[in-house]
Parts: C-alpha cells; sequence; structure tokens
C-alpha cells in the first residue's frame, strides 16, 4: 500500500476516543505531540496526562490498534515527558463536547465558568479530585447537581 | 558519565523513586477506608501521581543501573536495607490528620525540590521533575488547605493535629541532610545540597503551621538513616511484606 499522508494519520487519530472520556478524541485531549514518518516506520508520539494514569497504557494499545487496522505495520510510539502536557492542548472542539457531555472544561481561573448542566454560575468545590486524575468534584448551587471539572494544569 | 558518578546518580534516583514509592503505597492503603467519599477518591488519587513518578525515577534508576532490570524489579525485588526513602515517608497513616500532616510536610519538601530539579543538568531528571512538579503543586495546595482547616478547625481536630506535628517533626530533618552523593549531584548539576532547600521550606512550612494555629516543635533533632540506608524504622519492612508479597510469591506472574 501506498503511504498514508501524515495528514490522513492526523485525522484516523482524531477518531481515536479517549478511553476514560470517549467524547473527546486522542487528538483533542491533545496528547498525541507528533506524527512523522522516519523511512517505512511511522512515529507516533504520545506524551502522558497525568505520570500515573492508568489509561496511559490503553491509549498506547488503542493508537497501535487503531493504525494497524488502516494498514500501518511498522509502527513505533514514543513517549515524550517535555513539554509536559497542559490542558491549554485541548482543543476547542474537544472543550465543546466536554461540557455537553457534563464536564466543565478547564479554565485558567482554576475553576469552571458554569454548570455544564444549567449553566448556573453559582459554583462550590466538593473535591480538587475527581474520578479520574484529570477531574475535580463541583457542585451548582443553582440546579443543586455536582458535576466534574476538567482541571487546569 | 564516570563509574563514581554513576553509582551516585544511581543512589539520587533511588532516593526520588523511593520516597514516592513508599509514600504512595502509604496512601493507598487509606483507599476504601477514607472518612467520606471525596477524601477516599483524593488518596488514592494523590497516591496514583506518586506511584506513577515512581515509575519514572525508578525506570530511569533501572536504566542508569544498566543490568537490565525494570522499575518493577527495583520496586519489588527489593529488601528494607536496600531503601533509600526518608524515614518520614515510611511513618505509619495514624489517623486521617496524621496521614495529610505526613504529606504537608513531604509535598512542601517535594515542591521546592522539584523545582530545583527542573534545572537539572540531567535532561531526563530536569523532564521528570517538569511533569511530576505539576502534579505536586496540586498535591500541596490540597495538603496545606487540609492541615489549615483542622488544625483550624475544632477543639478535637486542632489536638489531632498537633499530636501528628509533633510526632512528624523529628523526621523532617532527614529531608535536608547531605553525604557525598549530594555533594556529587550538586557538583555534577544535577541535582542540589538539599540543606539549601531549608530556609524556603521553613518559610512555607511555617506560613500554613502558624494559619493553622499549630505551634511547630523548636527541637531540630532529626532521626536518619532511611535516605542512607543504614537504618530504616520498623515499619517499612511490614509495608514492604504487603506490598511485596504478590510479585515474590510468583515469581514472574502477569496478568
Amino acid at each position: 500500500m501506498a503511504q498514508p499522508s501524515v495528514d490522513q494519520v492526523w485525522e484516523w487519530l482524531d477518531a481515536v476516543p479517549d478511553p476514560e472520556i470517549p467524547v473527546i478524541s486522542l487528538v483533542d485531549l491533545g496528547i498525541i505531540r507528533g506524527v512523522n514518518w522516519e523511512d517505512d516506520q511511522l512515529i507516533v508520539t504520545v506524551t502522558p496526562t497525568y505520570s500515573g494514569c492508568p489509561a496511559t497504557g490503553i491509549i498506547n494499545l488503542d493508537i497501535e490498534t487503531a493504525l494497524r487496522e488502516k494498514g500501518i505495520e511498522k509502527l513505533e510510539l514514543r513517549r515524550q515527558l517535555s513539554p509536559a502536557w497542559t490542558t491549554d492542548w485541548l482543543s476547542e472542539k474537544g472543550r465543546a463536547r466536554l461540557e455537553e457531555y457534563g464536564i466543565a472544561p478547564p479554565q485558567p481561573a482554576g475553576g469552571p465558568e458554569r454548570c455544564p448542566r444549567c449553566g448556573g454560575t453559582h459554583l462550590e468545590k466538593l473535591s480538587q479530585f475527581g474520578s479520574t486524575p484529570c477531574k475535580a468534584q463541583w457542585r451548582c448551587k443553582d440546579c443543586l447537581e455536582p458535576f466534574d471539572y476538567f482541571k487546569c494544569i | 558519565m564516570t563509574e563514581v558518578d554513576k553509582q551516585a546518580l544511581l543512589q539520587f534516583l533511588l532516593r526520588m523513586g523511593d520516597n514516592t514509592l513508599i509514600l504512595g503505597h502509604r496512601v493507598s492503603e487509606w483507599c476504601g477506608h477514607s472518612p467520606v467519599l471525596e477524601e477516599d477518591i483524593a488518596l488514592a488519587n494523590t497516591a496514583l501521581d506518586l506511584i506513577g513518578q515512581t515509575q519514572l525515577w525508578l525506570g530511569y534508576a533501572a536504566e542508569v543501573q544498566g543490568m537490565g532490570k525494570t522499575a518493577d524489579d527495583i520496586a519489588f525485588l527489593r529488601d528494607a536495607w536496600d531503601f533509600r526513602n526518608v524515614l518520614l515517608v515510611e511513618m505509619p497513616n495514624g489517623d486521617f490528620g496524621q496521614t495529610l500532616m505526613r504529606q504537608f510536610l513531604f509535598d512542601a519538601w517535594h515542591s521546592i525540590m522539584l523545582g530545583r530539579l527542573m534545572k537539572s543538568s540531567d535532561k531526563t531528571v530536569a523532564e521528570i521533575a517538569e511533569k511530576a512538579s505539576k502534579e505536586v503543586a496540586y498535591h500541596l495546595e490540597r495538603s496545606a488547605d487540609t492541615v489549615v482547616g483542622l488544625g483550624d478547625g475544632t477543639e478535637e481536630s486542632h489536638r489531632r493535629m498537633q499530636a501528628a506535628l509533633d510526632y512528624l517533626w523529628p523526621y523532617v530533618g532527614e529531608m535536608f541532610e547531605s553525604d557525598d552523593v549530594d555533594d556529587a549531584m550538586a557538583a555534577a548539576g544535577i541535582s542540589v545540597d538539599p540543606a539549601s532547600l531549608r530556609e524556603e521550606y521553613d518559610a512555607l512550612v511555617g506560613k500554613i503551621l502558624s494559619d493553622a494555629t499549630l505551634t511547630t516543635p523548636e527541637s531540630r533533632f532529626a532521626h536518619k538513616g532511611g535516605r542512607t540506608g543504614y537504618m530504616h524504622t520498623e515499619h517499612l519492612g511490614h509495608l514492604l511484606a504487603t506490598m511485596q508479597w504478590l510479585p515474590r510469591a510468583y515469581p514472574g506472574c502477569q496478568w
């Protein structure tokens, strides 16, 4: 088969969902740091969100499975620690989908802008940590519902 | 790199990785036992970050050692006297307040240390520190908030936090000890002399403890022997017996 273009590979990776938050793709999450061909070998560079995130292993497996299905035979995944992942790398599409899904997207101010359910702005923090390393727990004082907030790092 | 420097680098990496490994395991002991669900999740998340950092530090230690070992081999197949963590992190959890006081006293040191290591002359050390420091800033924010909340809380919570501080304070000094390994690391620009962190630590910890209405013990007496491996407390062996049981009972097991 002809060597797929780098753009084509990015498009394929944008169809691979995050294993914990399946409404956003790995590309939306900003953890794919590079796609390159070195001769006939495809190099995909990935950075972890949190160093102990258990999804990291699954993510690597999902990337490999998705690209093998597209006929990529020679593939290497490289881990890159620096520059460290930041939520600034979340795509606009990803941020919008998080909110639709009920997770408030990260804000530089350090807390959610509004409740992802009712849009209320009277919010309180329940805990700095949530159901995955990348989230915190907040509650809306307007609709009284608790919700996840994607931590800003 | 000369053989001497390589051995010093290995010791330095074991000290960093064993601190996060042992504290990560200690904190994970709370999983399913915390006073409220939110705290349970927070402790489990903190433990997870620390174990993740351990994989980076001990993974690099295995590479430097060059004997074909993995981070798991180093974590699970060494005995108590091979560990290089400071005594503070192996101290028992006690009550929730003692666990959070231990976390705060370590987080404060950890955040300052990682800030220095981000400028390390060793690229891998600098990269691990850059990654870990973001997580540790978050740990420190939470443990400091909790120390203030409980210290300046009810009469009962205040009493418990003061008791935790009095109990743990003699284990703080070891984090600022220096030896030949530290001298070699500082000379190579890989790390810094731990003693040089003390002033910043005292300012940070003093501010939080004061906000928490707690009294910092005056004595600078320090229990030592963890980071050199000379003498750990009796608590480490019990911790390792639990932590290492599975890979030792079933060598090479995978799932």
